[in-house]
């Protein structure tokens, strides 16, 4: 088979461990350098704390695997400094099209909004994500990553964990007052651990062949159910880097999945797909059986579980990786208080609180979609035609129709961490809501809300003129960030101007539009940029007792 | 009132964030209720569900569109 990518291969240095001495303890260990543990890696790094990550390959991600990563998940890695390359390497894309046999029936955009930094969606090839990963985190010295280090056994104690370590020289012992388990859907420390993850399996197999070829189509994710090509089943198309088409087809629960792999089985598929006459080559095949589940918590004491080691979702509607990259966002500055001595470990409780939310809320969408795609009954199935039936005449049935629900931030509204709302607020800025992006300038430089908040509490203070600012409330909005948690306020308006701390100008209005902003409005921002708190008036107990609230330290 | 052909499904006192959430839960439910059901069952359950919401409509001339609608490519 045909390869566009080179596999890097990442030497295994012997740690220091390895040539005696006592047994060493770390702050946090990270087990597992895929695109969730390496995420967590950077951002704890970045954020001062040194982490050990340990893997027991020498390279990235072997095959495709996951190819579609979300406006939320880029906007997390454009904090930890790898959002660019992605984005630059994969095929950004917004729209996608649904055809029912030879029609098309139905197309969403994932952002039907203007003025947001970062596209509904790219595709990347996950080696890619993980190469840029591994880039970025050894620019960070206090970032060690171990290759070809497997971790063979786990031993929670009270305050941390030991490790037994199993290198190319042997085995060493570790500690941890923090582990962060990272290691994927198969997790072998969830299984040493002896703990349970409960769900449902899928029956149905799906092919997946990763095809190089030239074609004009466009930047869009294409999705067909019961195409003339491949009857009776469901297949998806998406254009990846570097002319590398991603193609699922649904095989059914019946199908060998070692015959099905086979290129003399695979090709004619394609064929019948692509017709005759255009060129390929097949540089990936694989064949997939999924499950949804989660673990009942993701924080057992000093362990805490992220990404598909924690919980896992069927692929459609690409809520595995993206909601992975998001429980590091959610985790990162929360550990961080707490290994400050700033926040009770309490704090990690709502880690998994808020990231079981979000995790049932991606399973029950992206089992919805299955069960649309993949109809159970006879009577599921003529439901699921007669929508797509009515769908391209009627649009209240183009609503019905669900061939992915593509993964969106959790809304954190039942959040213990949220501080209610006292008055009333137009729009989808809740308390728990992840924040909608807006352009801003920032010392007259055209710049985007996201990259300017984060990784610290922040309050964001609406004004009508930046200069007029009472002087003694401007003393009130600098000493807050002395306080134990420290909070930057910056002000925010329509105007622009110098004052004594950071203005974003809201040039276009849309902090305004998207926040309902007024002159007085004020918003606590968490540091994973989510909606704290929000009020109409500045008032210093209120803010103090939010991010109080905010941090377990009410 | 004509039929009514643009989405028009919500919950009482249940806040949307996303745009498909309401028809996901209409539909989950309307699967929901044929679980575990034979197709002879489920047959049966579809024309109760059908005589039950039409009661509910009243307006005949809006249940003539429906079912000219219905009917269409069949």
């Amino acid at each position: 088979m045909l390869s566009t990518y080179q596999y890097p291969k990442y030497e295994y240095v012997a740690p220091p461990e390895q040539t005696g001495g006592p047994v060493k303890r770390y702050p946090v260990v990270v087990v597992g350098a895929g695109p969730v543990g390496l995420a967590a890696a950077i951002e704890l790094a970045q954020s001062g704390v040194p982490v050990v990550v340990l893997d027991d390959d020498d390279t990235v991600s072997v095959g495709s695997r996951g190819v579609c990563y979300a406006k939320r998940a880029l906007e997390v890695l454009d904090r930890i400094g790898v959002g660019d390359d992605c984005v630059a390497k994969g095929v950004s894309w917004n729209v996608g099209r649904t055809f029912f046999r030879e029609e098309e029936v139905y197309n969403f955009n994932l952002l039907p909004q203007p003025d947001h930094k970062r596209p509904g969606m790219i595709n990347l090839q996950q080696y890619y994500l993980e190469e840029y990963e591994i880039r970025r985190a050894r620019e960070l010295p206090n970032v060690d990553l171990r290759f070809r280090s497997k971790v063979v056994s786990v031993q929670p104690e009270g305050r941390g964990a030991a490790l037994q370590v199993e290198t190319p020289d042997g085995i060493y012992q570790i500690e941890t007052d923090w582990l962060i388990v990272a290691d994927g859907a198969r997790s072998s420390v969830r299984h040493m651990l002896g703990l349970e993850i409960d769900g449902k399996i899928f029956m149905d197999r799906f092919l997946i062949a990763d095809v190089v070829m030239k074609a004009d189509f466009p930047a869009e994710r294409w999705f067909w159910f019961d195409p003339p090509f491949h009857p009776g089943q469901s297949v998806l198309l998406h254009r990846q880097a570097d002319n590398v088409f991603r193609i699922d087809f649904q095989l059914g629960w019946q199908a060998d999945p070692e015959e099905e792999k086979k290129p003399e089985k695979v090709i004619p598929r394609i064929k019948a797909m692509l017709g005759d006459d255009r060129e390929f080559e097949l540089e990936w095949v694989s064949v997939y059986t999924f499950q949804c589940r989660r673990m009942q918590q993701f924080r057992h004491g000093r362990v805490l579980f992220v990404g598909d080691a924690a919980h896992q979702v069927s692929p459609f509607g690409a809520r595995g990786a993206n909601s992975g990259i998001q429980d590091t966002d959610n985790l990162c500055w929360k550990l961080k208080l707490v290994i400050d001595g700033k926040a009770p470990e309490s704090l990690l409780d709502t880690y998994s609180d808020e990231r079981v939310f979000a995790a049932d809320e991606n399973i029950l969408n992206s089992t919805r979609s299955t069960d649309f795609i993949t109809p159970k009954s006879k009577t599921s199935l003529t439901f699921r035609n007669a929508v797509l039936a009515l769908a391209s005449e009627h649009a209240f049935a183009r609503a019905l129709v669900n061939s992915g629900r593509l993964s969106v931030p959790a809304y954190l509204t039942e959040s213990t961490l949220n501080t209610p709302d006292s008055t009333a607020f137009a729009g989808d800025m809740v308390p728990g809501a992840p924040m909608d992006d807006a352009p801003i300038r920032v010392d007259g430089v055209n710049d985007w809300l996201l990259d300017h908040v984060g990784q610290r509490f922040m309050a964001l203070a609406y004004v009508a003129d930046p200069a007029a600012v009472d002087p003694a409330r401007m003393a009130i909005f600098k000493s807050l960030a002395n306080a134990p948690v420290p909070v930057e306020v910056v002000l925010v308006s329509p105007r622009g101007g110098s004052a004594e701390l950071p203005v974003f100008e809201d040039y276009a209005g849309r902090f305004a539009e998207r926040f309902d902003a007024r002159p007085g409005t004020l918003y606590l921002i968490r540091p994973d940029q989510h909606v704290a708190a929000r009020w109409r008036e500045f008032d210093a107990d209120r803010l103090r007792a939010a991010v109080a609230r905010a941090t377990c330290n009410a | 009132m004509p039929l009514n052909l643009k989405p028009n499904l919500s919950e009482p006192g249940k806040r949307y964030f996303r745009a498909f959430t309401p028809g996901d839960d209409f539909y989950e439910a309307l699967i929901d209720t044929h679980r575990d059901l034979s197709d002879e069952q489920s047959a049966m359950v579809n024309a109760k569900l059908i005589l039950l919401l039409s009661n509910h409509i009243g307006d005949i001339a809006v249940l003539r569109e429906a079912m000219q609608i219905a009917r269409e490519g069949v």
